[in-house]
């Protein structure tokens, strides 16, 4: 699913954030992605969801070098990737509904179909009730669970996530990581960045460890020709 | 994710929908954006409408100075009085002959009045105009011809006509010189055309206003949706997708825009017309102004709504590159 080889990341003002990061998740892999703040999570999904390039090295995505992938292509590629964010980034002007149909209509469902898709997405995550409020009128947990919706509402063969546990209490971010272990059951390759090493210390997922924009321990098990598997 | 449904191992193929029903997806949603946009005007209804009066201003003006132009124009070809054709006769012909030949040719078809300037008649407007009065006085011989002043009939008012009418009015024995008084009107004319060219310019000017205009309006539109913008774009909309709603927000800004200076247009001639009304009855003209018709009416929306998408096109193809979330 997910190949770098070799990936330097530098920023314009001149820092270093990656250096010579060299992993792979495969497909239907779960996997977590830790390391101090400031140590590259962020930048490492962001080169995978192209919203940073490389600066050397390759990042493939289902065996594309997106590094070199032409303007017009991104948008479809991003398509493929359900992106959680620890802040939400949901559309505070539109309802929960409308939130979540954001990714359908991009990608230009039918009415009915956008319906039916939304309403599976919402009961997924347990908020179906609270399709017609506005995300301000909902808690930091729910609001979590709407990006989630929304991530997964068009059945995207891999999630990430960058912290999404970040601003919630132990109970609520247990179950988002159920959440994130469902999806991952029926076949959704997921990577999730955290710095909560206690929480994933007892789950049964590899850690890629990053330090200083180097991956200094990997315990994700290397999937024989991955591209293969599906 | 559907609940129910496992994901296909690996979820390598993407679930799109079938071709035909995105491509009536693809309707519904310009439609909506449509009606959205209309809906996102009406919620900022101060801003807007400012930027809507400021574009039918500019509109108007040039729409309300080709109108005034327009309408010179019809004045001027309903004026009967604009061609006259002098016809000066030798100086051997006496006063008593050129009367005769002033009763013959009232007989043409194409003539409507002739009136005959005696010699006398001649010298004393002469002596007047001029002012070479002292001159005509030393001579004892009274070197100023009898002059036939001929107005065509409205049919052959027409500068062919009158031409075909002198050629056959230089035909007659006494005649000496016959002359086409057109020069004030080919001035007209002339003043006429360059007003028009004044109005092109304005014009220009006040399109490349409504562009900034609509342009700003938009920009300042994109700033206030930059999240969203990037969210959009981060969960994979592409450019057009972006574009659109923003597109149509100038489409919809020209378009009323349009129809203001419609409304600018017709009013200020519904206030003028009056007035014209009773200035032209005391000519006994009976002339009415004219307003814009279907054509210039329907030219007005159209270039309105060309100069909306236009500026909302530019500006968001400037504005959406910075956002490239990066
Ligand atoms: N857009 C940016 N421009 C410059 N430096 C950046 C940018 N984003 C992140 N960095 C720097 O890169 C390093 C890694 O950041 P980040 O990937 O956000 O780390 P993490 O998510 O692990 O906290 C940090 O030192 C940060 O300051
Ligand atoms: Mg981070």
């Amino acid at each position: 699913m997910i190949q770098f080889h070799n990936v330097f990341k530098r920023y314009p003002g001149g820092h270093e954030a990656l250096a010579d990061v060299t992993l792979q998740l495969g497909n239907g892999q779960m996997a977590f992605l830790t390391g101090h703040s400031g140590a590259g999570k962020s930048t490492l999904l962001k080169l995978i969801s192209l919203i940073e390039r490389p600066t050397r090295g390759q990042v493939l995505l289902d065996g594309v070098n997106i590094g070199n992938l032409s303007r017009r292509r991104i948008p479809y590629m991003r398509r493929k990737i359900g992106v959680i964010f620890q802040d939400h980034r949901l559309l505070f002007d539109r309802t929960v509904y409308d939130n979540v149909a954001l990714p359908l209509i991009i990608a230009g469902y039918r009415h009915q179909e956008i319906g039916k898709r939304v309403r599976a997405a919402l009961d997924k995550v347990g908020l179906l009730k609270k399709e017609r409020v506005y995300p301000i009128t909902l808690s930091g947990g729910e609001q979590q669970r709407i990006g989630i919706a929304r991530a997964v509402v068009n059945k995207p063969p891999l999630l990430l996530a960058d912290e999404p546990t970040g601003n919630l209490d132990p109970v609520l971010s247990l179950e988002i990581m159920q959440l994130f272990e469902e999806f991952n059951q029926v076949g959704v390759s997921v990577l999730i960045a955290t710095h909560d090493l206690e929480r994933i210390a007892n789950m049964p997922y590899g850690v890629f460890n990053l330090r200083d924009g180097r991956l200094i321990s990997n315990t994700v098990p290397a999937q024989e020709d991955s591209d293969h598997v599906a | 994710m559907s609940p129910d449904k496992p994901h296909k191992r690996g979820g390598r193929r993407m679930d799109r929908p079938p071709a035909h029903s995105r491509f009536k997806a693809y309707f519904v949603h310009h439609l909506r954006s449509l009606i959205a946009s209309l809906g996102n005007l009406y919620r900022h209804p101060f801003s807007n409408l400012m930027t809507i009066l400021v574009i039918g201003i500019a509109l108007a003006l040039p729409a309300g100075l080709y109108l005034a132009l327009d309408n010179a124009r019809s004045i001027s070809s309903n004026w009967d009085g604009a061609t006259q054709i002098s016809l000066f006769t030798k100086l051997t012909t006496s006063n008593e002959q050129a009367r005769e030949m002033a009763d013959r040719i009232r007989l043409y078809a194409e003539i409507g009045q002739v009136s005959v300037l005696t010699r006398e008649q001649s010298r004393d407007e002469f002596q007047k105009l001029a002012g070479y009065g002292e001159a005509l006085d030393a001579l004892k011989e009274n070197p100023l011809p009898a002059v036939l002043i001929i107005t065509p009939t409205d049919a052959h008012a027409h500068p062919d006509a009158a031409r075909r009418l002198i050629q056959k009015l230089q035909q007659l024995p006494q005649t000496d010189i016959v002359q086409l008084d057109l020069e004030w009107v080919k001035r007209l004319f002339a003043i006429m055309d360059i007003a028009q060219r004044s109005i092109l310019v304005v014009a220009s000017l006040l399109a490349m206003a409504v562009l900034l205009v609509v342009g700003n309006t938009i920009r300042l539109d994109i700033q206030n949706r930059r999240d969203e913008i990037i969210i959009t774009k981060q969960i994979g909309g592409t450019d057009a997708f972006i574009r659109r709603p923003f597109l149509y927000n100038g489409f919809w800004y020209g378009l009323f825009g349009g129809l203001i200076a419609l409304l600018l247009v017709g009013s200020s001639v519904a206030w003028l017309r009056g007035p014209v009304e009773n200035l032209s009855l005391l000519y006994q003209s009976g002339y009415s102004l004219r307003s814009l018709d279907l054509r210039s009416t329907a030219t007005l929306l159209l270039i309105g709504t060309a100069l909306g998408l236009g500026g909302s096109w530019l500006s968001v193809g400037r504005h959406l590159k910075e956002l490239e979330p990066r």
